[in-house]
């Protein structure tokens, strides 16, 4: 290969990170949407149920706008990668598509049906199945997805189905249930927020245990990662992330403890950036892990600049109206006065 | 049957195809409403009239209906052009793909971030910053429309740049923006989101006035709706005829299937406008058609005679011309129907209110129940004659739908197109019900005003929606 410009590195590298901060966003918010939709079906009355859904109504359609947002993103940025990971991810990505369709719609449907049954259980396992596709994608593109020399992809259709993705899928669930569990010790008193310490701290545990099988067996496992991560600088890097995860866990379990309100949520979006940086340290310089680089899927540089002038200016501007909503929507929700 | 069901193209085409159709019937409202909601809220605002208030929260509840399913469906949209049309995505995605991602983050996080203060917000924000996220949803709203039809504008009329190796490279995003169609079809789309939502609100309206419920609070609405349509009726006209012009000198071919003309008219005669025929695409002509002599070359060229020649579908081989000439040519039809009937029904409308006697004329609130639907049907109609019509191309001249989709196997896309297909008809009738509940409930007119003293530090007290 001919050597790169640094236009031509540069600029791959500030879409990757880009895409990033976008995805990070959306597992984070939409996380906390998941995860209080997989508990919902575990609510105990229809009142706590309305709570809930209450505490989502604002902002989840602009949580699951990060999700679209990457997807142009990467459409624009990376056209190669685009096509060629949802092509190998049809499936899971179907299975996510329809997990979110359903969410949607019982939100609305709920509010105007009498009997609420069907729209309950199709709001839980509609969450339930978005978080099912996404850990599977996950797990897939951690795992490496097989390309021919153009990058296009050559596996087969169950490429995605492995005991690796499983994992990898089971543990974003409870990943998500944690994050839900503290937003709603966030919104909620009471009986409710007791109830969600008790599931924060379950999921704490279980979340830990998966993620250290992901974490033991990834170096394990493929040749290329181990590789690319027992070199330094990266060999103290995934040294580091580990410790302070488990330092993190400390903290988050502490604050469970001592029904603190505002820590536990702070303490899980902390872990959860830092898995994700260990994630991007894992997959860069790829875009189509194992063998596709940012640098060979990217768009050309004009289309790079062209859309960074745009969306780089608007990011702050995006962040800002978000944060705007939340504080708009503080403080907890308390049940309607009958 | 088998044949469709074993062919991966075909089967990627139809999940298209019904995805978007789907998807079309929501952000129609979500997008038109969100116009009318800002006028009536901003009304509120001016004169203080506690009605107006109620107009904004009544109409709304119909609105987060259609947004949820509008952004229900819009998700598989978002993910279809890399799920089943790879190579396409791959050739275009430096400008098809860069389009979709302003759309997302000029447009979507706009309307989403605030459509959560526009509907719970009343006594959260002052009243000023709440109109201004209504504002700002409809505006959101729209600009989604304005990228969404760079984008097919573009697919109508590449411009901005070349194919090389199959690869579009592009020289001028500007121009890729702004195509020969962009500016003409946006206007069209962004009327008849308009139009559609004011039918719907007039049909609403129409009907408790029919039934003599709340005839004041609903003859208000009609009224608003009547000064709107008053605009939007002929305009959409004229834009459609100038859209039919454009087709006409980019797209000969899409042309000669909306009129269903096998023939090439030569330059210098007159051309007839064909009201009703039966294409039949063996036999590579009509089996019988009833014309309006002359009446095409007036459309088209405002003359008695053609300057410049028809062409008629004989002229390209098979395989280079749209093959579902009667579905093209009816809905190209139906949706002109619509369109004089809109403004049939707005001018009676204007001359029976002009007599003061609007909302006592049963027949003609039947009239205005009766359109509430047509809108949407003009809209479905209007994508068909426009995507339907640009095949074989699904980028005009330089890219086929066949080598555009994705090497699938068959059974993948059946198990995505029958799920998808299931949930669009539950929740089509789904969201028919819940809506007529909406309708059949009605206003709430004892709803006070919002408290606006103590908007600051209150905790987050919504009532949960039980
Ligand atoms: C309802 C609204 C609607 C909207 C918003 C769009 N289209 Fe369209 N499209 C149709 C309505 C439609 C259709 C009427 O459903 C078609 C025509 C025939 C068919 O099979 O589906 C279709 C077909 C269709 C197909 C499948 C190939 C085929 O015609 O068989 C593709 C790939 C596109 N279109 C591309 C687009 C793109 C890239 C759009 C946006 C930028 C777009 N269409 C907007
Ligand atoms: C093929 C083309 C299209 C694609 C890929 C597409 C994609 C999407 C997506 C992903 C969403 C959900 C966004 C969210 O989460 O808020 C959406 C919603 C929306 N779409 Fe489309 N869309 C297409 C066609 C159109 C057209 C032609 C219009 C024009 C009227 C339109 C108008 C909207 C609007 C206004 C929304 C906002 C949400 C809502 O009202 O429900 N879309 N679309
Ligand atoms: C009598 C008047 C009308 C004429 C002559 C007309 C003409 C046209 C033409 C020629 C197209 C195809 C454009 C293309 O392929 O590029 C089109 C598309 C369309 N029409 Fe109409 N139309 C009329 C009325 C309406 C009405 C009343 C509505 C809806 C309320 C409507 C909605 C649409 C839509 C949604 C499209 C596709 C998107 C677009 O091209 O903007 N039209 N129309």
């Amino acid at each position: 290969m001919e050597p790169l410009q640094p236009l031509q590195e540069f600029l791959p590298q500030v879409w990757f990170f880009i895409l990033g901060l976008f995805l990070f966003l959306y597992v984070l918010l939409d996380g906390f949407d998941l995860g209080v939709g997989i508990l919902s079906l575990t609510a105990s009355s229809e009142e706590r149920r309305s709570i809930l859904m209450t505490s989502l109504g604002n902002v989840w359609d602009a949580n699951e706008t990060w999700l679209v947002l990457m997807g142009g993103a990467l459409f624009g940025a990376f056209p190669l990668a685009y096509a060629t990971i949802l092509n190998a991810l049809y499936i899971p990505a179907v299975i996510m598509v329809v997990g979110l369709i359903l969410r949607a719609v019982s939100f609305e449907f709920r509010e105007n049906a009498k009997n609420k049954l069907v729209w309950n259980v199709a709001f839980g396992v509609g969450s339930f199945l978005a978080a099912l596709g996404q850990g599977f994608a996950l797990g897939t593109v951690f795992e490496g997805i097989k390309v021919d020399e153009a990058g296009h992809f050559a596996g087969g259709v169950w490429d995605w189905l492995t005991w690796r993705s499983v994992l990898v899928a089971l543990t974003l669930i409870q990943a998500y249930v944690l994050v839900g569990s503290t937003y709603l010790i966030l919104k909620t008193t009471g009986d409710l927020q007791e109830t969600h310490y008790k599931t924060a701290t379950i999921a704490t545990w279980t979340t830990l245990i998966g993620a250290i099988f992901i974490t033991v067996s990834t170096p394990a496992l493929s040749e290329q990662a181990r590789e690319h991560l027992f070199n330094p600088p990266l060999l103290y890097i995934f040294g580091i992330i580990p410790l302070g995860g488990l330092l993190l866990i400390y903290l988050l379990l502490r604050s469970l403890q001592k029904r603190e309100e505002v820590t536990p949520i702070v303490w899980t979006f902390l872990l959860f950036a830092l898995s994700f940086i260990g994630l991007g340290f894992v997959i860069f310089p790829n875009i189509i892990p194992p063998s596709v680089t940012i640098y060979e899927a990217a768009a050309a540089p004009s289309s790079l600049v062209f859309m960074l002038t745009f969306v780089g200016f608007l990011i702050p501007i995006l962040l800002a109206y978000n944060v705007y909503n939340y504080i708009v929507f503080r403080g907890k929700i308390v049940a309607a006065e009958h | 049957m088998a044949e469709i069901l074993s062919n991966a193209v075909i089967l990627s085409r139809l999940q298209f195809a019904i995805t978007a159709i789907f998807h079309m019937l929501w952000p129609v409202l979500t997008t038109g409403m969100a116009i009318y909601l800002v006028i009536v809220e901003g009304l509120w605002l001016k004169t203080k009239n506690i009605s107006y208030y109620h107009h904004a929260r009544f109409w709304s509840k119909l609105y987060v209906l259609n947004f949820g399913l509008g952004v229900a469906s819009g998700l598989p949209m978002a993910f279809q052009f890399g799920l089943n049309w790879a190579p396409f995505s791959e050739a275009v995605g430096d400008f098809f793909g860069t389009v979709l991602g302003f759309e997302g983050t000029m447009a979507f996080m706009l309307e989403a971030s605030f459509l959560g203060i526009m509907l719970f917000g009343w006594e959260r924000v002052p009243p000023l910053i709440h109109w201004l996220s209504t504002i700002l949803v409809a505006f959101g709203a729209n600009l989604s429309t304005f990228w969404i039809l760079s984008a097919n504008s573009w697919l109508q009329t590449p411009s901005g740049g070349e194919f090389i190796n199959g690869k579009f490279v592009v020289q001028n995003y500007f121009a890729a923006i702004a195509s020969p169609f962009m500016v003409n079809s946006f206007s069209h789309m962004f009327l008849a989101t308009l139009e559609t939502s004011l039918f719907v609100i007039g049909g609403i309206s129409a009907w408790y006035i029919f039934q003599d419920r709340h005839k004041e609070f609903f003859a208000k609405s009609l009224q608003i709706v009547l000064i709107m349509a008053l605009f939007v009726a002929p305009l959409q006209i004229f834009v459609g005829h100038l859209s039919a012009e454009q087709v006409y000198h980019y797209q000969p071919a899409k042309l000669a299937a909306m009129e269903a003309q096998w023939e090439t008219i030569p330059a210098g005669s007159s051309a007839a406008w064909s009201v009703l025929a039966a294409p039949n695409n063996q036999l590579e002509k009509n089996e019988w058609e009833v014309k309006l002599p002359g009446l095409l070359s007036y459309l088209l060229e405002l003359k008695p005679t053609l300057t410049e020649p028809v062409l008629g579908l004989k002229h390209w081989q098979r395989q280079d011309r749209p093959q579902m000439v009667g579905l093209i040519y009816y809905s190209f039809r139906i949706m002109i129907a619509i369109g004089l009937y809109f403004l049939g029904l707005m001018l009676v409308s204007v001359v029976e209110w002009l007599r003061g006697k609007l909302t006592d004329r049963k027949w003609l609130m039947v009239g205005w129940v009766i359109a509430a639907p047509l809108g949407y049907i003009a809209v479905e109609c209007g994508w068909i004659v426009r995507c339907v019509g640009r095949q074989p191309w699904l980028v005009y001249g330089k890219m086929r739908t066949v080598e555009a989709a994705s090497h699938l196997p068959v059974g993948e896309i059946l198990f995505s197109l029958t799920g998808l297909t299931v949930m669009y008809v539950i929740f089509f009738g789904a969201a028919l019900l819940f809506g007529s509940k909406i309708i059949r409930k009605g206003p709430d007119l004892e709803l006070p005003a919002p408290q606006m003293g103590k908007v600051k530090f209150v905790p987050d007290s919504r009532p949960a929606e039980a």
